[in-house]
Formats: structure tokens, sequence, C-alpha cells
């Protein structure tokens, strides 16, 4: 971090700074809402002036039913956070509130599991769910992406948990609290911030999930992702068509982003400052 | 039969003994207050008898129920932690109906406690407001509430009022004394601050290494304490301990009862000065004037210091020459493993 004295020193530069980095972060989103209300022809020439048109939408709508796709999509993010926070809380409410000399070596053991790459499960996964006939389907994409986020989850909530001092518990316990009033009463509202950016997190890693539900389903239990995919294909790209409907398929998550983004940057900064 | 027994209770932390061993029975209505150094113990055993630690070994018994093993949440035990424990999220007022709530007491009922407690507490205008819109003090009163709210069997305090101001505590201590006057609860309270355990207690139970040293009411502990331990560690300032070989002249004024390695104390509000030439010589080596009393310190051997008190002002300065008077019949006799003497074992 700067010092004061030097960040009040430069102010015009800093800000020059932050707008030209959010700026190029920025620009492929900008390009591809342009890029999805250009004809083919004007995308692939890169115009930056034409004429607005929704065909590339009326024709991603035609040719492949969005709403099936978004459904699909809603379907697996919400039930596989909620699955997610269901097994997470008490995972995490052991590891925070009964220590033992091992947790610390559960709690990175997990999150040694996101550090091996997804492809390298993925052909154990396929096996597997082909076996019980679950490829093409939404409950093999629910169980994938709650346990790819579960180690993330229990890390967040163990944060948040950890947060609770110690004493409040004992006097819960002492005011007559069972395990579940405790819970309830005592660790759940004060820990709502961390919970619900836990929630918000793993809602938009699943959706934006691609591996999986490109590998694992096709036209039936497709996510948004597979959608997506379907306009690059080896028949050649659409680079209108496919902006329109990579548009469509992040535009919820965006609106969804920006309204909870307080939330998230809460979580992930969790325990950082204090 | 006691109200509340505890019978050779035994906690250890992995291989570490922290209560070796702790007998003591406690009676309706008492107020008892454990006192003893840092490390000694005393929050420990408060954490077992509320059932926040397991008990090691031993047993427990509360109203002639024996409860162990018996889980905090089934105690019918409340306690004021130090750090309060407030519950952040709630009001006032839902922080000391908590525990009804849970025990699922018609509302009105709990309407009508609350409001009994807050106003003896003086918190009827801060029901609504949350604990961080409370000032220290006022917390503690909410804590207080939040526990007799629920008229439990046996009140629990952990050193309540170590975050309070000087000013604050006094105050809050009368408060507590007052409190218990006209509840009559049995109370538990755990301080390292000796003043609020002569002040608060019926019985004080000293101790030191996970052990009693000594129970008694306090002016039992101060006039006639078990051992040099407690002797030192009741009064303000410390009891002067000589031993029998350090100071021939104070040897001599405590006759034949004191056994050759043994030692011998006395209060600093026995000791007397006087001028020089007349008792045990000796230098002041320091003055300290606190306006109701005065503290002399005076060295009268090579490494043997004596403090005096006295009601009177003085003008005696640093290096200045004096003498000390001790009355016989203010000593306290030791042996030589710190065990007091009394009579009765001198007649024997």
């Amino acid at each position: 971090m700067s010092q004061p004295s030097q960040a009040t020193a430069f102010p015009i530069v800093r800000t020059f700074f932050a707008w030209f980095f959010a700026l190029l972060i920025f620009f492929p989103l900008l390009w591809l809402g342009l890029t999805a209300f250009k004809t083919e022809g004007q995308a692939i020439a890169s115009e930056l002036f034409f004429k607005p048109t929704l065909d590339s939408f009326v024709e991603v709508q035609a040719r492949s039913d969005y709403l099936h796709y978004a459904k699909n999509s809603l379907i697996t993010s919400v039930v596989s956070t909620i699955l997610g926070l269901l097994i997470a809380a008490p995972a995490a409410y052991s590891m925070a509130f009964f220590r033992t000399n091992k947790t610390r070596d559960i709690l990175m053991w997990m999150l040694s599991t996101k550090m091996m790459p997804a492809v390298g499960a993925l052909v154990p996964i396929y096996v597997m769910a082909q076996t019980i006939g679950m490829l093409d389907s939404l409950p093999a994409l629910i169980i994938v992406f709650t346990l790819s986020n579960l180690p993330i989850m229990v890390w967040m909530l163990y944060s948040a948990f950890k947060e609770v001092p110690n004493d409040i518990l004992e006097a819960v316990r002492l005011d007559g609290a069972n395990v579940w009033d405790e819970f309830r009463h005592a660790i759940l509202p004060l820990t709502m911030g961390g919970i619900a950016s836990t929630g918000l997190l793993c809602l938009v890693l699943a959706w934006n999930e691609a591996f999986w539900s490109l590998n694992l389903t096709s036209a039936h239990a497709g996510t948004l992702a597979a959608l997506i995919a379907q306009y690059s294909s080896p028949e050649g790209l659409f680079w209108a068509k496919l902006s329109a409907a990579s548009l469509l398929a992040i535009a919820p998550i965006i609106v969804f982003g920006w309204f909870s983004q307080k939330q998230l940057v809460q979580g992930l900064t969790f325990g950082a400052v204090k | 039969m006691s109200f509340l027994q505890l019978k050779n209770i035994v906690k250890e932390f992995g291989p570490v003994r922290t209560i070796k061993g702790v007998d003591l029975q406690i009676d309706k209505g008492e107020f008892i207050v454990f006192v003893g150094p840092s490390g000694c113990g005393k929050s420990t055993l408060l954490r077992l008898i509320a059932g926040l630690e397991t008990i090691t070994s031993g047993s427990l018994h509360l109203d002639g129920r024996e409860i162990t093993n018996l889980p905090s949440s089934k105690r019918d035990l409340a306690m004021v932690f130090q750090s309060y424990a407030l519950y952040p999220h709630m009001t006032v007022f839902d922080n000391m109906s908590f525990a009804l709530k849970l025990a699922k007491v018609d509302p009105a009922v709990r309407k009508e406690k609350v409001e009994r407690a807050a106003k003896i507490l003086n918190l009827t205008q801060y029901l609504e407001r949350t604990p961080k819109q409370l000032s220290g003090g006022q917390r503690q009163r909410v804590a207080i509430g939040r526990a007799i709210v629920r008229a439990p069997k046996v009140f629990l305090f952990d050193e309540p009022l170590s975050n309070l101001d000087a000013a604050l505590r006094g105050q809050t201590r009368v408060e507590i004394a007052n409190l218990h006057r006209s509840l009559g609860a049995t109370t538990i309270y755990v301080t390292h601050d000796q003043i609020e355990a002569m002040t608060l207690a019926d019985r004080v139970v000293v101790l030191r290494d996970g052990l009693i040293e000594q129970v008694g009411s306090p002016l039992e502990l101060y006039d006639r304490p078990a051992n040099q331990f407690v002797a030192q560690f009741i009064g303000t300032p410390q009891m002067n301990v000589v031993s029998a070989t350090a100071l021939p002249a104070l040897t001599r004024i405590a006759g034949p009862r004191l056994p050759s390695d043994g030692s011998v104390g006395v209060r600093p509000e026995y000791v007397k000065v006087v001028g020089s030439g007349q008792g045990i010589p000796g230098t002041v080596e320091l003055v300290e004037a606190l306006g109701s009393d005065t503290l002399i310190h005076v060295k009268v051997a090579s490494d043997v210091h004596l403090i005096a008190r006295q009601s009177d002002r003085t003008s005696l300065k640093l290096g200045d020459a004096v003498g000390i008077e001790i009355d016989q019949n203010a000593l306290l006799y030791f042996d030589n493993q710190g065990r007091a003497l009394r009579e009765m074992q001198q007649a024997a």
C-alpha cells in the first residue's frame, strides 16, 4: 500500500491508471456486447460504427431454445449451491468450533483437491456417469458442481464461523441452547454475511462452469455454457451469433453480480482485513 | 446437605493437571469468591462448574442431583463473562429474554421479568438498543441482567469487573453486593482482585496451583491465614514475613514459640515507626503517602525490609534513621513449610 501522502499527491495519475485497467478488463465484454448487435459481415469486418440489429438474437432463439438452457443453468447452480451449503455448514461448524490438531491438515487437503486440473478427473467421472446412466442429466451436473465447489464453501464458511467469539457460544449454551438453537440463534445471524457471500460465489461459479457441462451433457441437460459452445462449431465461426448467445448467457449473472457485489467482495476478502 | 458440592474434582488438559483434586461444599444463598494468582485454576474451576469444560475425575452435585456430565444447557446456571458475551445482533431486551425464550416461557411473563430486572439495573430506557450502542458499564449491567432474569440455581461470575475503569468497578461492586443481598441467590465469583474478594464474599476460597489453600470468611483469612501464601496474598500491602534467622531482634520479640527454621509474619498496620534509638534500628527507603494512609518502607537489615502502615502523615524522608516497634501479640508464626502455627498446636 502506498502512503497517504503519496496517494494524495498524484490523484490524476491514480485515477488514470484505475480507469485504464478497468477499461482494459472491461473491453472484451464491451466488444462482445457490440458484436452481438451486428450482422455477421459487420462482425468479421470489426466495424466500430454500425446500425444495431437484433437479427443474431432472433436466430439464436430460433435455432436453439435459450430458455431451455437458461432453466438448466438456473436449476444446476441454485440446487448445487443449496446442497453445498447444507453439507459445508456442518463441516465448517465442527472444524471451527471443535478443533483438533488435524483440522488444519483436513482443510489444506480439501483445498488441495482444487489444485488438480479438472480434466484429470474427466475420464473416471465420465465413466461413472455413463455406467449409472446419468450422462446428460441434471442430477449428474448438480452432483459434480456441488462437489467441486465444496472445498471453497467449507473454507469460506470456516473463516466466517471462526469470527464468532467463543464466549458468545458459551453464553448461548448456558442460556439453555442445544446445538440447533446455538446454530439458529447465534451462529446463523452472526455469520449471515459470510454465508450469503459463500452462497453467492458458488452460485456464480456454478453458473459460469463450462468444463463439466460441456463434457457431461448435450441437448437435454446442457447449460448456457453448452449453448454458447454450439456457435463455435467446426463448420465455421459465427461471431455475431456467438456474441449474442454469450451475452444472453452472461446477462443474468451480470445483473445478479451487480446487485450482490458488496456481499461478494466481503466474502472474497473474509478474514483478510480485520 | 449442601447445595453445591464439589467432590475431588480433577481437571487435566492433556498431560497438564490444572485442578488437582478440589473438595468444596457451598450452601444455598452463599456468596463464594474464588481468588488466587494468575494460573491458579480459579477460572477453570468455574468453567468446570458451568459445564464449559469436562471434568476429568471427581463429581459435582447441585441441589441433590449429580451434574458432573450434564451439558451446560441443562445445569440451570447463569454466567456473567469477563467479556460480557452479549449477543451483538439482539437488542438489550432480546439479550435478557433469550434464555426464557429458549425455555418457551410465555411472552407476557418474559416481558414482565425482563422489565423488572431492567428496573433493578437501571436499564429500562436502553431495552431497545443493541449492545454496540451501550457503554462498558451498561453492557456489564445487561450481562448481569441476562443472568438474573432467569433466576438460576447458581450465578457464576468470571472476573466481571476487570474490563471496567476503577471508579465504575467500585460502583458496580457495590451494586453486585446489593443485588446479592436482595436476591439471596447462590453465587460463585472469580476474581484476582482481593478487595472484591474481601468486600463481596461470605466465604473466600484461596486457590494456588490447582489446589485450595484455605476456605474461610474474609476476616478469618486476614486474621488467621492457614499458611504464608494466604497470609501474603490477602491484604494490601502484603504482610511482612521474615525468616527466624534474618533478623535476631525480631526473633527475640517472637520468643521461644518461633521454630529456629520457621518465619514470623506481621501486618503493616502493626509495624510502628518510632524515633531512632528505640526498637529495631532501620532506615527509611520509601514513603508512599496515600492520603488516608501512609506506607513507610524501612530497611532493617541488608536484605530485610519491613513495610509500616499508619494513618498519620509523616515528615520522614528517604534515608532517615528510625526505629521499629512490633507487638508480640500481632505476630503470626510459620513453620519451615510455610504452615501457620496456631497457639493450640503450640500448647500441645
